[in-house]
């Protein structure tokens, strides 16, 4: 631990950190432009320079490494004018555009500008201009105010991994390009948060709004089930953005493109009022004669002959009202595994269906199997967290099932079951590699857990973990390296409260064969849309959502919901970590929080829901599975026995996500994500047909 | 004002000879396992040496290829250097130095003769015939025998006046090989009417 002294005040600071760091640890603000915590060093703005004694001139602080004894200056008249100048510098080629630039009011150079700056330019000369730049559809290029950080030259190289950015010519004529190719990456709208200036801006947000005109709300994403935290800026009625927000165990501070970018979804396609089917037709009506409508399809109805399937974007609430509604009316008919998934059935043990290294916990690891998966496309921010971890140490990653680009070197081991059982029976090199890592893990992907043989498939993969001291007796202390890489929101919510078929109840292909054949006369629809509708066969199907979607399309009475933005929800990500999304605007016209649809419901039909206000459901909530008492924690789940081992189907893993810019009702309905679709998956899919 | 451009993607195939695989082979085994990229400037002179003088897209992102880097940091490269020329060049590039000693000895006038002597009107232009294109460069360090010209890199042509630089680019055109150093036939550096101090040899005791 060296000992520094800054402004004279003796610190000591860990070992490895530079100068720059140590000033933040003792509480002074250095400038800095090109200086990122997150990317390598480049130290090529200056702006961070500062005195240190018996150095002939002033150093760059976020390149120099801290040494024992070392004292600091950041408050000297040298310092200030080397500040004063590097300012300058860097604003003889910016336009002074402010006024009609979007970073304006949330702009790194602007404020330091202000603080560090000059207040009038002494240069006389031409301002260069650099011509703009394509970088795809999610941003927007004003080249001319580019101050030639670099800093996405190393996002894209070191986070994203996609080479696709670089700095081209010299001296005066250096510009940032990427050749006129869009930036092929799920996490490309970071390099606008990134960026210090104004010259990459989000291009679906150019000129929309001004930061100090919005409605800052703290919220979690539902577009996937990682939970990335987020800030919702609303202004109006309309959500207008959404950014990422700090949190060190799940998104860093990264999100999605689909995350950031489907907020113009929330906009389109939107159920604002309830309709009811009449001869054929969705005619609009109110509230009362919907919910009287749906009461008299309930009355007499036995609990058999009706059943439930929740969506990808519920909050647990809501699906706790659906829950105590229709197990009040007697049905153990419950689904919320759309994708007709079997892990976490009744009484399964947490560990069954959890992420449980946790996505730090990648960062501990030293090999890694993906089973059946691309978490580039199913939870773009582990995958971010992988490539971190290769990026750190090059570990190993082994893969069984398609084949995909994932940013990082991997070792493809087979497409199918046969790859599974030849590294369960410890045949070939990867099986030696596993057995070797201290802290293997493996992912299993959603998509296999899905298929027929599904809980074969698990019994497999925990045979395996425990084979290669991933989980179990002979993993590492506090260590389980057995992860099912769910990719939808209201997963782990819904089977933590025990969303799925009760006694004697029917599963996702019961409750559809049992449409079909005329055995369930009422499926209630909280959201969902992935199922296949034409196998609801003559069942009334009322649909609870927030959009247009399958769902509503095939509805027999449409209650409109509220999307995630909308209403205070409580949603766990796959890891099993209890979040909190807050409502940010109120829903479009008549629509309504859900679990208030269910509850005015019951009061109707004369079984009221014991629950007034949010509240009492949280209480139940709690009641039902004290997970949800704790709040932003991990609990490691016990490891017990699943899985039911069996015969596997040689037939080879397919990918359930084929389009990562369209997976739910929400991004179908945004012309951004369509945008996406049609440049960076149409191509793709038009190549192999088999592309995940 | 000042407005930047890069090279627009060019269409066009590029493949090394089979000699210059090997070359670029050895020039890769230079270099310890790993570090292939490190090769990058010798196989972009390969290259450009093969491609009549220029680097065209396609064969930036063919040496991209052959070295496993991401294209964009070959580009990167490529654009970073003066030696590699991302236009077509004439078979002589003759790049005359501008920089102050050879500027206050009249370098304007020396590339004023030489795009006559080229018939072009603008820097980097081909001449009609392909023989000649014409560039300014930053100092060429033979101050001592301004004004100067290196051709295609290679040869320095020293002690210019318009009339010497001509004849020597009439040489080139005429397939001769004219003589590099002084055109006014002095020896290397040395003073100009012939040597000042050191006029004799004197014995040591």
């Amino acid at each position: 631990m060296p000992k520094i002294t800054i402004n004279g005040r003796e610190i000591e600071v860990p070992a490895g950190v530079n100068v720059l760091q140590a000033c933040e640890m003792a509480g002074i603000e250095i400038p800095r432009f090109c200086y990122h915590d997150r990317l390598s060093v480049a130290g090529n703005c200056r702006m961070c320079l500062v005195e240190m004694e018996r150095a002939p001139k002033p150093i760059a602080s976020c390149a120099m490494p801290v040494g024992e004894g070392m004292v600091i200056h950041t408050d000297t008249p040298a310092v200030q004018k080397a500040r004063n100048g590097v300012m300058e510098f860097l604003l003889i080629n910016h336009p002074l555009d402010c006024p009609i630039c979007d970073q304006g009011g949330e702009c790194d150079l602007q404020d330091q500008a202000m603080a560090y700056g000059y207040d009038r330019s002494r240069f006389e000369e031409n301002k260069r201009a650099v011509s703009e730049k394509y970088m795809g559809p999610l941003i927007k290029t004003i080249m001319t105010r580019c101050i030639q950080c670099t800093r996405c030259v190393r996002f894209a190289t070191e986070i994203a991994g996609v080479e696709d950015i670089g700095m081209v010519n010299r001296g005066e004529n250096a510009e940032i390009t990427t050749l006129e190719r869009a930036i092929d990456s799920e996490l490309s709208g970071n390099l606008v948060d990134i960026c210090p200036v104004g010259a990459l801006t989000s291009a679906p947000y150019a000129f929309v709004a001004r930061p100090w005109e919005l409605r800052k709300t703290m919220s979690v994403d539902v577009m996937d089930a990682v939970g990335s935290n987020i800030r919702v800026d609303a202004r109006g009625r309309e959500v207008l953005r959404v950014l990422p927000r700090l949190h060190e165990d799940i998104n860093e501070e990264w999100i999605s493109d689909k995350t950031r970018h489907v907020r113009d979804g929330l906009s389109r396609q939107r159920l604002d009022r309830p309709y009811l089917r009449i001869d054929g037709k969705l005619r609009p009506v109110s509230w009362e004669e919907a919910l009287t409508a749906v009461a008299e399809r309930l009355r007499g109805l036995p609990g058999e002959r009706m059943a439930a399937i929740a969506g990808d974007l519920c909050d647990a609430e809501s699906m706790l009202a659906l829950k105590d509604f229709m197990t009040g009316l007697g049905s153990p008919n419950l689904e919320c595994r759309q994708d007709g998934s079997k892990v976490g059935g009744m009484g399964a043990p947490r560990s069954e269906y959890l992420f449980n290294t946790t996505i730090a916990g990648i960062e501990q690891a030293d090999a890694i199997l993906l089973i059946g998966t691309n978490p580039r496309w199913e939870a773009a921010m582990v995958n971010a967290r992988i490539r971190k971890r290769f990026w750190q140490t090059g570990l190993p990653v082994g893969v069984i099932g398609p084949n995909v680009d994932l940013t990082y070197r991997t070792l493809w081991l087979g497409d199918g079951p046969e790859a599974l059982h030849a590294l369960a029976r410890g045949e070939g090199d990867f099986a030696e590699t596993l057995r070797k890592a201290k802290r293997p893990m493996l992912i299993l992907g959603s998509g296999v857990a899905a298929r027929p043989d599904g809980q074969a498939l698990v019994a497999l993969a925990r045979s395996i973990a425990e084979t290669f001291g991933m989980a179990g007796p002979d993993a590492p202390e506090g260590w389980n390296g057995y992860n099912l890489l769910n990719r939808v929101a209201s997963r782990v919510g819904g089977l933590d409260l025990g969303f799925v078929p009760g006694e004697g109840g029917r599963d996702l292909e019961g409750i559809l064969s049992g449409a079909e054949r005329g055995e369930i006369d009422l499926v209630w629809l909280l959201g969902a849309d992935e199922i296949d509708m034409s196998r609801l066969g003559e069942a009334f199907v009322v649909y609870q959502g927030h959009h247009g979607d399958a769902g509503a399309h095939r509805a027999d009475i449409i209650l409109p919901g509220a999307a995630y933005t909308e209403k205070n929800g409580t949603y766990v990500n796959l890891e099993g970590r209890v979040q909190l999304g807050r409502l940010s605007v109120f829903p479009p016209g008549e629509a309504r929080e859900d679990w208030t649809i269910l509850r005015a419901l019951s009061e109707i039909v004369g079984q009221p829901l014991p629950y007034d206000n949010l509240g009492e459901v949280r209480q139940k909530l709690i009641e039902a599975n004290p997970i949800f008492g704790r709040l932003d924690e991990v609990r490691p789940a016990a490891w017990e026995a699943f899985g039911v081992a069996g015969d596997t189907v040689p037939v080879p893993f397919a990918l359930p996500v084929n389009n990562f810019y369209m997976t739910d009702p929400i991004s179908r309905a945004s012309p951004t994500m369509a945008e996406c679709t049609e440049l960076f998956v149409m191509p793709k899919l038009a190549m192999t047909g088999t592309e995940g | 004002m000042k407005v930047t451009t890069y090279i627009p993607p060019q269409p066009g195939d590029f493949e090394f000879t089979p000699e210059n695989i090997e070359k670029a082979k050895s020039y890769i085994a230079r270099y310890p396992e790993g570090r292939q990229a490190s090769a990058v400037l010798w196989l972009l002179y390969l290259a450009q040496e093969q491609n009549d003088g220029w680097l065209s897209v396609p064969a930036i992102e063919y040496v991209a290829q052959f070295l496993n880097m991401a294209p964009i940091r070959v580009h990167e490269v490529v654009s970073f250097y003066t030696m590699f020329k991302r236009r077509p060049v004439g078979r002589y590039q003759i790049q005359v130095c501008r920089t102050t000693s050879c500027w206050l000895r009249g370098s304007d006038e020396i590339t004023k003769a030489c795009m006559e002597e080229a018939g072009v009107s603008r820097f980097e232009e081909v001449s009609a015939d392909g023989f000649f294109s014409v560039i300014e460069v930053e100092c060429l360090g033979a101050c001592c025998n301004a004004p100067v010209f290196q051709v295609s890199n290679e040869h320095y042509y020293e002690d210019l006046t318009p009339e010497s630089a001509k004849a020597v680019m009439k040489a080139l055109r005429n397939g001769e090989a004219p003589q590099p150093g002084s055109q006014t036939g002095r020896i290397s550096s040395e003073p100009e009417g012939g040597l000042t101090t050191l006029t004799t040899l004197q014995e040591t005791t």
